[in-house]
């Protein structure tokens, strides 16, 4: 027997994973929940059919949406995490002891009970005390905080389906307020590569530069994302991403990592021309 | 009142129905229209699908004919007048617009006198021009605050038809583009005591014939005629209608004064969507509109709780000129925050994507209806609290909107054919306009055909220009000139 899971890339363009296994479905209130299991992958978690994380290489997208931004400033204290209902983000800011405070704001609950079950691996750190979870609308939670995080980190689906308000410009616009006159906010930008997503990473970095003063794009080699050339987006109000990383102290930290270095921070911000195009367009 | 026929409930759709045993039949067509289900005009058909232009077909025996309906079409009317409570009920394939002109067009004729307010659509005042009946105005009472005009005060409404006994018929807006509903059943009574017919736009209305907890409907307040906006909160297709008859009207003689103006090729597009639209209210309309009130009243509360914007709701109820409220219309104050409505309109549409029905001077309207989620609702509150961090200032020097009491020189038909010349407008005070002025929408004349221009009223102009309306009405698309009658 062969069961293959199939994602389409592009229209003409199919990404399958032979699954061992389909170990859950349901459609919640917000969309279609699945979780497999693959010889190749491990676990894997689709959300609409579109993949969000394979326990192969999860790693890769959590530690650049956290390490990069908390090498970057100096005294993270508040971090308000939006989507990322798998636990991974969570996971690796959890490794900070000078973080104080963790709020995630989550809109599907039935996401992360899925998570906890079936993908022990990211959603392992949900019992930390740093914690509060709030499951609603990000962009109705974030709406109401001023100056009040260090660190955003919107870790969301993409542009279509629920976490579509999540690529808005109102929504920039009220993380911004959120922040305080340090804060930064790392966002999950889309790939450059296929033609509806290179038009969704365009529009948010538009809407990113609208609002903030330092408006940076990074990236990442996710294998199992379409065309595996994932972009981040760094939005700061005081610190640049490279000029301020501070290497030194990131490393006395002594955190294990697989894929993020400090060197590699450096370079990750170091965009191919046809990416520097697309963005300057818009800047 | 007719009753459809045996067998017929409100879970058919027989325009629908038939279509679909149409489709099955593989007609070949030597008839109109020439796209021949679409094979003649292939960019169209992948435009619109095949789907669509497949049942863009022509009246014939098996699909009946608006103009004249015996079968099908006959029998979509009359569960379209069992599901609102009416006699009759005729499909409308011209907007609401058409079927606002036909009720006047019925009701009265050249010379007499129909009293309405003056807050209404430009539909009305156009079937005046066609028809030559007169326009006796009742002053809708205005709020001052908000700059918006309210319902007709039951006292102005008694006045009218005691000064004006020969006048033929009283029309309403039940409710106004705002919300704000009159006492239409008090009114309907007044109304028939001095046998005057009453006619309801109710292009904002549709709902309160489904939904549970909403204003009191025309038919059911006991009125003659109601033009019903389908397409609005009802979700039909954009120009489809209805024009509902109450008791004791002829509706051999509605349908003849419809079909003086109605096209002779009436789109099955538009009349199954009324069909299908029709049975979805018939079957679920009240679910559909709890969620509707629903997501008006959390969007009302949370964008009151922003600060600096009013969105005003059942407060303003006074038993008289705001007689009842519908909450489904979100319209927002604007001008603590120190913008006009129009401005927060054209800031929410350039730089959020967010485009919203309309913005006047001081308000912004939110059209809420059957296909709004939750999260699109959370995308306009964000917005609005953007907005207000971004822009908000000092309101001094914005004009609030305030109602203009109308002269009434000549009347609408007189005024629109007469001898008229084309005059900058800042030349044209105390001359008598020979058309429209108006910013749409809302699309509720500042200036109508046979109306005195006064220095309000050129005021008004300019500063609705200078914030952005956008103004419509006259022959000059740039609104500099404007044509008035002749001196003679």
């Amino acid at each position: 027997m062969e069961l293959w899971f199939t994602e389409k890339h592009s229209d003409d363009v199919n990404f399958s994973i032979n699954t061992d296994r389909q170990l859950y479905s349901c459609q919640s209130e917000f969309q279609r929940i699945d979780v497999f299991e693959s010889r190749e992958f491990g676990r894997f978690l689709t959300l609409d059919g579109i993949m969000m994380l394979t326990e192969k290489d999860e790693f890769i997208y959590h530690e650049m949406i956290t390490h990069v931004p908390m090498a970057v400033h100096p005294n993270v204290r508040t971090v308000l995490l939006i989507g990322a209902g798998d636990g991974g983000a969570l996971r690796e800011l959890s490794r900070y002891p000078t973080i104080e405070r963790i709020d995630m704001v989550e809109i599907d609950e039935l996401v992360v009970e899925v998570c906890r079950k079936y993908l022990p691996q990211t959603a392992c750190r949900f019992d930390d005390p740093r914690l509060n979870l709030y499951y609603e609308d990000g962009l109705k939670f974030v709406r109401r905080k001023e100056n009040e995080y260090d660190l955003i980190i919107v870790d969301s689906t993409d542009p279509f389906g629920p976490g579509e308000g999540l690529f808005t410009r109102e929504f920039y616009g009220n993380c911004y307020k959120a922040l305080k006159e340090d804060g930064i906010m790392v966002n999950q930008h889309e790939s450059p590569f296929y033609d509806s997503s290179r038009e969704a990473m365009q529009r948010a970095h538009k809407r990113i530069v609208e609002s903030f003063r330092i408006s940076r794009v990074y990236q990442a080699h996710i294998p199992t994302y379409p065309s595996g050339h994932w972009l981040f987006g760094f939005a700061s109000k005081r610190y640049h991403p490279v000029d301020d990383l501070n290497s030194a102290a990131w490393n006395l930290l002594g955190l294990k990592t697989r894929y993020y270095n400090t060197k590699l921070h450096v370079g990750a911000f170091a965009l191919p021309t046809y990416v520097e195009e697309i963005l300057r367009d818009v800047e | 009142m007719s009753r459809p026929k045996g067998g017929l409930t409100q879970a058919n759709a027989p325009i629908y129905e038939a279509l679909e045993r149409f489709k099955t039949a593989r007609v070949v067509p030597f008839d109109v229209p020439g796209h021949k289900r679409g094979k003649g005009n292939p960019e169209l058909s992948a435009f619109l699908g095949e789907k669509c232009v497949g049942i863009d077909v022509n009246s014939m025996k098996p699909l009946d004919n608006l103009c004249h309906p015996v079968s099908v079409i006959r029998d979509a009317e009359m569960l379209a007048a069992e599901a609102f409570g009416a006699e009759e009920a005729f499909l409308m394939v011209g907007g609401t617009t058409s079927s606002v002109q036909s009720m006047v067009l019925s009701a009265c004729k050249k010379g007499e006198k129909i009293i309405l307010p003056r807050n209404v659509h430009r539909s009305v005042i156009n079937a005046l021009v066609l028809n030559g009946a007169v326009p006796v105005y009742v002053n809708p009472e205005s709020d001052t605050r908000l700059g918006i005009s309210l319902g007709m005060k039951m006292s102005e409404i008694e006045n009218a038809i005691r000064e004006n006994p020969d006048a033929v018929a009283v029309l309403l807006n039940n409710p106004t583009y705002y919300g704000v509903c009159s006492d239409i059943r008090g009114i309907v009574q007044l109304a028939h005591r001095a046998n005057m017919l009453v006619l309801a736009d109710e292009a904002h209305g549709t709902h309160f014939y489904f939904g549970k907890d909403m204003p009191l409907s025309a038919m059911a307040a006991g009125a003659d005629m109601a033009s019903v906006s389908m397409h609005k909160s009802g979700g039909s297709l954009t120009q489809s209608s209805l024009l509902l008859l109450g008791k004791g009207m002829n509706p051999g003689y509605v349908r003849q004064v419809i079909n003086l103006t109605q096209t002779t090729s009436a789109s099955y597009l538009l009349m199954s969507s009324l069909d299908i639209s029709r049975r979805n209210l018939a079957l679920r309309g009240e679910e559909v509109f709890a969620q509707v009130l629903g997501l008006a009243r959390y969007a009302r509360e949370e964008i009151n709780s922003v600060g600096g914007y009013y969105a005003f709701g059942r407060e303003l109820i006074n038993g008289d000129s705001v007689f009842d409220f519908d909450e489904t219309k979100l319209s927002v104050h604007t001008l603590d925050i120190g913008l006009a409505g129009i401005e927060v309109y054209d800031i929410l549409r350039d730089e959020y994507d967010i485009q919203i029905e309309f913005g006047d001077l001081g308000n912004i309207l939110a059209y809420l209806s059957i296909g709004d989620r939750f999260r699109d609702v959370e995308r306009l509150v964000g917005a609005l609290y953007e907005i207000r961090r971004r822009y908000s200032k000092s309101g001094a020097g914005l004009m609030n909107q305030e109602y203009i009491d109308p002269v009434v020189v000549k009347s609408p038909q007189e005024a629109f054919y007469a001898s008229k010349e084309s005059l900058p407008i800042k030349d044209t005070l105390g001359r008598v306009s020979s058309e429209f002025v108006m910013c749409y929408p809302p699309g509720i004349p500042i200036l109508a055909p046979g109306e005195l221009v006064t220095q309000r009223i050129l005021d008004y102009i300019e500063y609705a220009k200078e914030k952005g309306c956008s103004m419509t009405g006259p022959q000059d698309l740039e609104i500099l000139n404007l044509n008035v009658l002749r001196e003679v």
